[in-house]
């Protein structure tokens, strides 16, 4: 019997406003609060509220035979606490049903697995975790990294993190002959569980739904189940991943997204196809082989790699700057300096930055809030400038970081040590005058 | 083609706009090319194309020995020439001054008495088109319209203008009302107009009341750089940034933006410095402006510079700056990136259509100046790629298309 596993990506970065250098050590907030909101509002009102609604829907019809899951990123669930807190819950009750899945990932959306130093990267996972199990009570157990970005080096991370299921892009390249209708295992790794997603069935609905010149328009959930059913019998997984902007916003309400999503459980029940979520999928399902990843691949761009986030020169400085100042955020304990560093870290800011696709045509420009790609990256330097500066303030640039750290060590524990010597110093004084006491 | 510059003698873009566009256009094989400028000097590079001078044009009948006539006219044009219009001289000019070969003298510059100087050269362009059969005429900029026209009726063929500037873009919206007519009466004459970018066209159809569909932009190009350009070393006696501005420091150009850009990006970095370089009328203002704010020790004036001095300033830059108000194309940003310069230009400059690796602001945005300015000049990858995708992207951008528009404009006329 064939399942269909579905997952949803939900991200919204922290979009910078102007950010100029005259502003560099003078104004500490960076973010443009009326675009954010703007955005969010747009986004919630064409798919989250009505998207959140029909997948209630449809559990509630299907009888526990339509399953979904989605992987939400802290930085969305900020914003929406803030803006829109309806969809926060919309998917507190989703939760409730018990047949969605919550991923775990980063918080911020980051790059930080690509990072030399793989703390941040522990540091967010866990922080994410945390951020879903206080909001919908349940505690991811299976992991997707930021934009599907997976190489051997991450999935070894991820198993030592105690997650035995991880999702990515089933890359041609990676591939080859092979089809990603299968469970997978991570090379050397036969416990981490690789699912693949079905690109060609994936983006049907997420980019070619609408296209009226795709020969296949228009695109019925009956046809689409039947493609499905005609899969060979082995190949019993379909991994369905995309953004849950795609019902209602890349692919808009009047397309017949919502009808289409809607019909699909009456007619895999007809092809009797399952739904699972990815947790499900990697607990009935043995992997059939190893896949081996030495570089990082991504479900971005024809090319399935990093380039989109780190493919040009201004990219890697601004990464490299972004982590370097990294490690003294660390041994800091300023809450708001910290936040901050972790909204910039949200690999849509690299992502603006990225010339690709610029010169012909610009395809990015829909999603990118800058005019050209310079202009991102200037904004960002300047904000990570004055980022360096409130961290230069507190820390003076001299000490280094390890000096830093044990200095950093004894203010911590400066409290407990003073109790310490001060119950010493009484003892020792009440020592003292006993036996002046008992002389006397 | 009737043209007022051709290099290497020239005073402003239009001379170097002309010598790219009739160079990449003589790659077309077909192609044969007379231009017509005032005053040939006799340097001009001949190689691919005929040059007439209007100086040279006999208009009053003199009879004279054709190894004087060669020796006088030197190099500029051959004494057969000379012979083939003086028989095509179409009316009686003796009213006017002449010199001994029966000759309009001509400035070839913009002198004060510059309309009589366009009356002249008409007439002389009424001797030129009676002598060399031709199947377009095509004239340079509003100097040369009454030529064109002038031209086409005497021919019957037709006229296709080529507007480089129009007068709203020197003066800002305060059109010279004799300049404005000639223009108008250029572009309702023609056949077709041709427009340096898109801008240009938005101005001939909105201000001057054309059909659209009688417009059609082509925009600019640029040489690739010579080798003897390409030698020349920069001259650098400091290691601080340098931030260029070049051109003539008119109202067109927005000189004082750039001050302004300057003075805030001063308050926040010590290790740049900013160049002035060209003269114009506001050259005295400017430094005015420069010294109330306080900026004079690391803003400086060059003056006007030539030739090989331009690209050793341009080598010299980290960053090259347009802040033009109104610029019909600018190719200085082109040759800027051509050495690899950074290059920052407004919106506002036809050039800006078709660049795509450079800034972009509003010439009255001195933020966004200044913060383009100061991320160049603090962030490394930043000005690395700027400085090779911008120099990969220009030396694509080559005369020989050009000129294969203007040749799909010319077909739609021409064997007709």
């Amino acid at each position: 019997m064939k399942t269909i596993c579905f997952y949803f990506q939900i991200h919204q970065p922290f979009r910078l406003k102007r950010y100029r250098f005259f502003d560099i050590g003078v104004d500490h907030y960076y973010y443009d609060d009326y675009n954010n909101e703007n955005i969010i509002r747009r986004i919630v009102e064409r798919c989250y509220l009505p998207a959140n609604r029909i997948m209630l829907e449809m559990i509630k019809n299907a009888n526990g035979r339509f399953k979904v899951s989605f992987s939400i990123t802290g930085t969305a669930l900020e914003q929406l606490e803030i803006y829109a807190p309806e969809v926060i819950d919309g998917f507190r009750e989703l939760a409730k049903t018990g047949h969605v899945e919550f991923l775990a990932e980063t918080y911020a959306h980051s790059l930080s697995s690509l990072a030399d130093n793989p703390e941040e990267f522990i540091q967010q996972v866990k922080m994410h975790s945390q951020k879903i199990e206080s909001l919908f009570n349940v505690k991811p157990t299976a992991f997707r990294n930021t934009e599907l970005i997976y190489s051997d080096e991450i999935a070894a991370l991820v198993a030592s993190m105690g997650y035995h299921t991880m999702l990515t892009e089933g890359a041609k390249h990676i591939l080859g002959w092979k089809s990603p209708n299968y469970v997978y295992h991570a090379a050397g790794n036969k416990k981490m569980k690789l699912l693949l997603k079905n690109s060609k069935l994936s983006d049907d609905i997420a980019f070619r739904f609408s296209n009226y010149e795709w020969d296949q328009f228009p695109l019925t959930a009956d046809k689409y189940m039947s493609w499905i059913a005609s899969y060979p019998e082995e190949e019993q997984l379909i991994n369905l991943f995309m953004n849950y902007e795609t019902l209602g916003e890349l692919q808009r309400w009047e397309t017949g997204i919502f009808e289409f999503f809607k019909a699909l459980p009456h007619f895999a029940e007809q092809y009797n196809i399952q739904f699972s979520t990815p947790s499900e999928v990697a607990k009935k399902m043995k992997a059939v082989d190893g896949l081996s990843v030495p570089y990082p691949i991504s479900w971005t761009n024809e090319e399935r790699d990093i380039s989109a986030w780190l493919g040009n020169i201004m990219q890697k400085e601004a990464f490299e700057k972004l982590y370097e100042i990294g490690e003294r955020v660390s041994l800091m304990d300023d809450r708001s300096l910290k936040h901050d560093w972790l909204l910039l870290q949200s690999c849509d800011h690299f992502y603006y930055m990225s010339t690709k696709h610029f010169s012909d045509g610009a395809v990015q420009a829909h999603y990118s809030p800058y005019e050209s790609p310079y202009e991102a990256f200037n904004t960002y330097m300047n904000v990570i400038s004055d980022l360096e500066i409130r961290i230069n303030e507190k820390i003076p640039e001299s000490i280094d970081n390890e000096e830093l750290n044990s200095l950093m060590t004894t203010i911590h524990n400066q409290d407990s040590k003073i109790e310490v010597l001060e119950k010493e110093l009484k003892t020792l004084k009440s020592k003292k005058k006993k036996p002046v006491t008992s002389t006397n | 083609m009737f043209g007022w510059e051709f290099p290497p003698h020239i005073l402003g873009g239009l001379g170097t706009a002309s010598y790219g566009l009739t160079k990449g256009m003589s790659m077309q094989p077909d192609m044969k090319i007379t231009f017509v400028i005032p005053k040939p000097w006799g340097d001009e590079d001949q190689s691919f194309l005929k040059i007439i001078g209007a100086c040279n044009t006999p208009v009053v009948w003199r009879d004279v020995q054709w190894e004087y006539v060669r020796d006088r006219l030197g190099k500029a044009m051959s004494h057969e020439d000379y012979y083939a219009m003086r028989d095509h001289i179409y009316a009686d000019f003796s009213y006017l001054r002449t010199n001994d070969l029966g000759c309009i003298d001509f400035s070839g510059r913009y002198p004060d008495n510059l309309l009589e100087e366009i009356n002249n050269y008409s007439i002389a362009a009424g001797v030129i088109a009676r002598t060399f059969p031709c199947d377009i005429i095509h004239s340079h900029d509003w100097l040369t319209y009454p030529a064109g026209i002038h031209a086409k009726y005497a021919t019957g063929k037709p006229l296709v203008i080529h507007v480089h500037a129009t007068d709203f873009d020197r003066s800002r919206g305060n059109v010279n009302p004799q300049v404005f007519g000639i223009e108008k009466d250029g572009m309702h004459h023609a056949d077709h107009i041709i427009t340096v970018s898109d801008l240009t066209r938005k101005t001939v159809i909105e201000k001057y009341g054309i059909d659209p569909s009688k417009v059609t932009t082509v925009h600019n190009a640029v040489e690739p750089l010579s080798k003897e350009i390409e030698g020349i070393k920069p001259l650098r006696g400091t290691d601080d940034k340098v931030v260029t501005f070049l051109g003539r420091i008119t109202m067109q150009k927005g000189p004082e933006y750039f001050v302004e850009a300057a003075h805030r990006v001063l308050q926040k970095a010590k290790n740049v410095r900013f160049v002035m370089a060209g003269s114009g009328d506001k050259m005295n203002e400017m430094i005015r402006l420069a010294a109330a704010r306080k900026i004079t020790d690391r803003f400086h004036f060059t003056g006007f510079l030539k030739g090989k001095q331009v690209y050793e300033m341009l080598k010299s830059s980290d960053v090259y700056v347009m802040p033009s108000v109104s610029e019909p194309f600018g190719i200085s940003p082109l040759e800027a990136m051509q050495v690899g310069v950074p290059t920052i230009v407004s919106k506002q400059s036809g050039c800006a259509e078709i660049l795509t690796n450079i800034f972009k602001i509003d010439y009255w945005d001195i933020d966004a100046m200044a913060d383009a300015i100061y991320s160049i000049i603090t962030y490394p990858s930043l000005y690395q790629y700027l400085k090779t995708a911008g120099k990969s992207e220009v030396d694509e951008i080559k005369w020989e298309y050009a000129g294969d528009k203007v040749r799909q404009i010319y077909n739609n006329f021409a064997y007709k």
